[in-house]
């Protein structure tokens, strides 16, 4: 009896084709995805590294919303150019906090991985509202309905919860004043502000929008895009610790 | 006095169950559409309201029309097929894929001609791009899998789908999923996991309506009259056990509350990446490869009226095509912050996946073997041979943009959307579109109305993809040139932005060879309606009664 002939009990078991599919399948991804748990690089702490605070958390929730993704990536790549174009090829540890991960797949506009204080909350605030008026090629649509919506935070605080659910290294002081830290942080001059600071390192805490009468989504998401990529500072990062 | 003894009534368990299971989903969803934290998640919320008190109303008033004992098993000594459902979903897949294409070409308009978003929320390419993404794969490819797998499945098992409620409920289920998903789309609610957007009540909805397609198919295989699984079956079902394990994995989320439609992924960072091109290739390998594999392997040899090529060939095309293809989906993050290993691994597989697909095409064109002269006369079997030599074709392209080297050039690129279409549009939409050719004939009974319309059709959608590909292998590789460019004092040439504006000639030219596949699919459209409408009876109706292979 030839091997061929053994194929027979897959095509006469409907239980055994389907348990025999569920091995086939279960190989490559359990030793593609399982080790990237425990594997230093893939889980390394580098310093600097810390949760969003709620605005930047309410201004990625925008983009996530807006489908941002889908046209710009948030992943430098080591190769020369990209190096050169955006900055410091990026870690994984500087996307430990994105729940979803927004690395993208294609770049129709540039990548956003170091966008964080490349341009001015005033260059952001006119690019949202017509990105032709400071990009004449631009193809991005126009976004001018962010910066006339108000930010809906009446709930931020559950985000967060569910997020510390996740592991994220909410605290409870963290949780229980995450709304007043996003007035702190869309306000000139909050005294709040400082508390926040603690709170949050390196938070930057501003009227984003230019609107000081009002917290709006484009504070939210100027804010987002101004701390992404500056959390890590590469003077201090030492790329030997984890080498791979 | 004699009375008539009234035979007494009584709904199924699947009637009386599936009744109450929608009853309760009503009641839940309108506690949620009363709390619910924003108005787009209260929208949906009522959407489950109808949708599932249409559904009781539905089966409540079939009970009262129908004949006291259950359907038939056998008639005659010949299955009684159940093709309601069959009939529902062809229908429903001919109206999402004209959806699909048309929401594909405003889209691909809006990156030419960006004045085309309007400056309104609903309708930017950010919310538009996942509507069409999901409307060609899930509810056109959705559609075309379920309505074939439904029929092949009851052919060549000889037997009657399982199930009375369920066969419907899964092909009303699914339907109203991407009804949900794709509005949900539009008011902005996202996952934003590139194919999974769909958020966390959708899934879980998706889910269940996933276990019981799974069920209806496997108990139907389980009641078959035929000692052998048929080829065809072996890729339904890796198709359909496949994606419920890649869709729970991708979407395990934790919603923030039962009235917030918002929800964060359980994965985080590397990780969530690592799953979600575990899910999202394989999204290409089962639901685009494995489920439209098994079509060819029953509509070729039909229409051909060959017998498939090669057995030993089918079952090393099987087990090779569905162990490798899981291992590929690191080639879609060469040069990411991912291990090095895995991407190594991710080529090293993506690259030897090359054979099954070339041997599965084989399987596939040789079985004309002595039916070649077919392909002057009948152009259903023409667009079928010629999906499955774009499969070849976009099955080397991959492979070869999966190597490390390749991928830095053509990453992030209108290269990676090129290759993309070749597949989607030459091998899916064209043995969907045979299928289909074949199908609705077969269900209605009747004369396909135009052989030449069919031949119009081949022809003008054939010019469209020419002009998409061929458009993007251009921008792509021209903008991955671009980005890379050194003047010769060292610095980089283009700005970014000056790429962008190069690109402008090649997306116009992309939006017309859309445009040709949409007018391709309309006259499709248009073809199969006379069919149905107002053709006549097929001239051998023992074509449609047939027996399996």
């Amino acid at each position: 009896m030839s091997l061929w002939h053994k194929h027979a009990i897959f095509e006469k078991n409907s239980i055994v084709l389907v348990i025999g599919i569920l091995i086939a399948i279960a190989i490559g991804g359990l030793i593609e995805i399982v080790p990237l748990f425990y594997l230093k690089n893939t889980i390394e702490k580098v310093d600097g590294m810390r949760p969003y605070t709620p605005l930047e958390l309410a201004g990625r929730n925008i983009y996530v919303r807006e489908g941002c993704y889908l046209c710009h990536s948030q992943m430098i790549r080591p190769l020369r150019d990209e190096v050169e174009r955006y900055g410091h090829y990026s870690l994984a540890a500087e996307s430990i906090y994105d729940r979803p991960f927004q690395w993208g797949s294609k770049r129709t506009g540039p990548d956003l991985a170091r966008v964080g204080g490349k341009y001015s909350d005033d260059w952001h605030r006119e690019h949202l509202r017509a990105p032709r008026s400071v990009v004449p090629g631009s193809v991005m649509p126009d976004y001018s309905w962010l910066a006339a919506t108000d930010l809906d935070f009446s709930r931020i605080n559950d985000d967060l919860s569910a997020q510390a659910l996740l592991g994220v290294p909410y605290s409870s002081d963290m949780i229980a004043n995450a709304k007043a830290d996003v007035v702190a942080q869309a306000t000139n001059d909050n005294p709040d502000a400082f508390e926040l600071g603690k709170r949050y390192p390196k938070a930057q805490a501003r009227d984003f929008d230019g609107n000081a009468a009002r917290i709006t989504e484009a504070d939210a998401l100027i804010a987002y895009l101004q701390v992404l990529g500056t959390l890590v500072d590469f003077k201090l990062y030492n790329d030997k610790a984890n080498i791979r | 006095m004699t009375t008539a003894v009234i035979q007494p009534k009584w709904m199924t368990f699947g009637e009386g169950g599936t009744a109450l299971a929608l009853a309760a989903l009503a009641i839940l969803s309108l506690l949620i559409a009363a709390n619910a934290h924003t108005s787009e998640y209260a929208f949906h919320a009522y959407l489950f309201v109808i949708a599932s008190g249409a559904g009781v109303f539905a089966i409540v008033n079939r009970f009262y029309g129908r004949p006291a004992d259950p359907p038939l098993q056998m008639i005659d000594g010949k299955p009684n097929y159940n093709m309601g459902p069959v009939k529902f979903s062809a229908v429903a897949a001919m109206f999402w894929g004209i959806a699909g294409f048309l929401v594909g070409l405003i889209i691909a308009l809006q990156l030419a001609f960006p004045v085309l978003n309007f400056d309104l929320p609903w309708i930017t390419f950010g919310r538009l791009r996942p509507l069409h993404t999901s409307a060609v794969i899930f509810a056109f490819g959705g559609n075309v899998l379920i309505a074939t797998s439904f029929y092949v499945v009851q052919r060549t098992c000889r037997a009657r789908l399982v199930g009375d409620i369920a066969p419907w409920f899964v092909v009303l289920g699914y339907n109203f999923f991407i009804v949900v998903a794709g509005t949900g789309y539009l008011l902005g609610i996202t996952q934003s996991k590139e194919y999974a957007e769909p958020e966390w009540y959708a899934d879980l909805f998706l889910t269940v309506v996933w276990v019981v397609y799974f069920l209806v198919f496997l108990g139907t295989i389980m009641r078959r009259h035929e000692p052998h699984i048929y080829v065809a079956n072996w890729f339904y079902l890796a198709f359909i056990v496949t994606i419920a394990v890649l869709h729970l994995g991708n979407n395990a989320a934790v919603p923030v509350s039962i009235f917030s439609p918002k929800s964060y992924i359980v994965w985080s960072g590397v990780q969530d990446a690592m799953v979600q091109w575990w899910y999202g290739h394989n999204a290409v390998g089962f639901f685009l490869t494995a489920g439209f594999l098994a079509i060819m392997y029953y509509f070729i040899p039909k229409r051909a009226d060959r017998p498939v090529y090669s057995y030993r060939l089918s079952i090393i095309h099987f087990w090779s095509l569905i162990f490798l293809y899981i291992w590929a989906g690191p080639h879609h993050l060469h040069y990411t912050a991912l291990p090095d290993w895995a991407q190594t691994l991710g080529m090293t597989f993506s690259i030897m996946l090359w054979m099954p697909s070339w041997g599965g095409m084989i399987n596939g064109l040789m079985t004309l073997s002595g039916a070649w002269d077919k392909l002057r006369t009948d152009p259903v079997l023409r667009m079928m041979v010629v999906s499955v030599a774009f499969y070849g074709m976009s099955t080397f392209e991959g492979p070869m943009m999966s190597v490390k080297v390749v991928n830095s050039l053509s990453h992030y690129t209108d290269w990676t959307i090129g290759h993309v279409h070749s597949g989607a549009l030459g091998w899916v939409g064209y043995i969907s579109f045979g299928a289909l050719y074949c199908l609705i004939p077969w269900l209605w009974n009747r004369e396909l109305y135009s052989l030449r319309l069919v031949n119009w059709h081949f022809w003008v959608s054939t010019i469209g993809i020419v002009f998409y590909i061929s458009a993007m292998w251009v921008s792509g590789i021209l903008q991955g040139l671009m980005w890379r460019a050194y003047t010769s004092l060292g610095f980089l040439e283009y700005s970014f932005v000056e790429t962008v504006e190069a690109m402008h000639p090649f997306y116009v030219i992309r939006a017309l060879g859309g445009l040709l596949f949409l007018i391709g699919a309309l006259m499709m459209a248009f073809n199969l309606w006379k069919t149905v409408m107002s053709g006549h009876p097929a001239s051998s109706p023992a074509m449609a009664l047939a027996p399996a292979e």
